[in-house]
């Protein structure tokens, strides 16, 4: 466990050598979804599909749109995500690459990682990029929307990181999405309340921005920090 | 170095597959894992890649390294090839080369596709290739890095004869340099010297 950040002198070596794995696994994780899309793209099409259909549901009521602009924004931002990470790890599980990832260079932990950051960048990063423009759908202002963009930023990547956990715990299961989704919410729901606590705010509430923003980094933080360790543990223990 | 195991126990699925088992691989020594359908040769290689646990005995990797699992000293290819469909035969090999801390140039790729006869399918998708030549684009990985032990679960399977004759010579050159190897088949794998490890298939819970 102590090869997992190799700092000081003698470690710049074994950085080099932890470099070269972790952008082979970046690299090979984009082109993967940009060759067959997956579980990026269902994530985006799936946000697009509630954020049409909201207002269709809702009605003309355009203040009503407004004022739940954030919470359907955020709901469809967690489910998005929630969608798309059940291939996680399934696919490499499938076709047997995972077992080349669990015995590879870098530590499971730092995989585990790179491969959440890789799915970040595919699939919740154009979420955050195309909600403004979502967020003129559901008929919010146009000021706000730059700082609920920001929230996304600040949240989305605790729920990867939260919902790479169930995925983990869920590999080897066929169809285990609603298991999945099932372990997971629970841990989202606080991401979920301080995300729209500071969009709402954003858009014009009583509250501050600035408390629960930065309970949302926190939370970001911690679960960047510590989520790797549970989701490696738990496919390390899958028995298989 | 040395693949030594001693007084094995493994479950798998709730059942005990294999109870009390005990070998001893030298440097240069070939062990083929023989047994009926269910005997649990499969679940002895995972078990030694360190993918399954055990439930009593051990093994170790006599002279390897001691900071990492005989599993990360090790390949390991099973049933599953760990070629994804979407990448290139290519891909797949650099990929697998900077997991296992080996050469991902190009050069290497074709060098490893070669030996096993399929240096023109190099850029084609994986998914577009035929069930022996994913098998033997997966076997092309033995060749991306140097491991001293390697654990091949059915190695032949749906492999021609002359892909076979490829797989044999490789795994040859592989023992004369010193390595181990532990292979599931059921065939003989044209290796003068192996040693059989016969596995019967344990009837109910012990």
């Amino acid at each position: 466990m102590l090869s997992l950040l190799p700092l000081g002198e003698g470690g710049a070596k074994r950085r080099m050598r932890v470099m070269t794995p972790v952008l082979a696994l970046f690299a090979r994780e984009w082109r993967i979804a940009g060759r067959i899309g997956g579980g990026a793209s269902v994530g985006i099409v799936f946000f697009l599909i509630l954020v049409v259909v909201m207002p269709f549901a809702l009605g003309p009521d355009l203040n009503l749109l407004a004022r739940l602009g954030p919470a359907i924004l955020w709901i469809a931002a967690l489910l998005a995500t929630l969608l798309g990470l059940d291939r996680l790890f399934q696919a490499d599980h499938d076709d047997g690459s995972l077992d080349l990832v669990i015995n590879g260079s870098p530590q499971l932990e730092i995989a585990v990682l790179v491969k959440c950051a890789a799915h970040w960048t595919a699939s919740a990063l154009p979420l955050v990029v195309l909600s403004p423009l979502f967020g003129l759908m559901l008929a919010m202002a146009p000021a706000p929307l730059a700082l609920t963009a920001a929230t996304l930023a600040a949240g989305t990547p605790a729920l990867t990181m939260i919902g790479a956990i169930g995925a983990a715990l869920t590999v080897s299961l066929r169809r285990g999405g609603l298991l999945m989704a099932v372990l997971v919410l629970p841990l989202t729901i606080p991401v979920l309340i301080f995300g729209v606590a500071a969009a709402e705010s954003a858009s014009g509430g009583a509250a501050p921005f600035l408390s629960p923003f930065l309970a949302l980094c926190a939370l970001s933080l911690a679960a960047i920090a510590l989520a790797p360790f549970a989701a490696a543990a738990a496919l390390r223990h899958a028995r298989e | 170095m040395r693949l030594r195991a001693w007084d094995l126990t493994i479950e798998r699925g709730g059942r005990r597959v294999i109870a009390g088992l005990s070998f001893d691989a030298p440097e240069g020594a070939a062990l083929i894992v023989t047994g009926p359908n269910g005997a649990g040769k499969t679940s002895l290689l995972r078990a030694l890649a360190g993918f399954l646990p055990i439930e009593a005995g051990g093994f170790a990797l006599d002279g390897g390294d001691n900071e990492r699992t005989v599993g990360e000293q090790a390949h390991y290819l099973g049933h599953a090839d760990g070629v994804k469909s979407a990448l290139t035969a290519g891909e797949n090999l650099a990929f697998a080369a900077a997991m296992l801390g080996g050469d991902p140039s190009r050069a290497a790729q074709l060098a490893a596709l070669t030996a096993l006869g399929l240096g023109h399918v190099v850029d084609f998708p994986a998914r577009l290739l035929s069930a022996g030549q994913r098998r033997r684009a997966a076997l092309a990985r033995l060749l991306m890095a140097k491991r001293p032990l390697w654990l091949l679960d059915e190695p032949t399977t749906a492999l021609d004869v002359a892909a076979q004759s490829a797989l044999s010579a490789i795994m040859r050159s592989h023992l004369q340099d010193g390595g181990i190897l532990v292979a599931a088949s059921h065939g003989a794998l044209e290796l003068d010297g192996a040693r059989e490890l016969r596995l019967g298939a344990v009837e109910g819970a012990a």
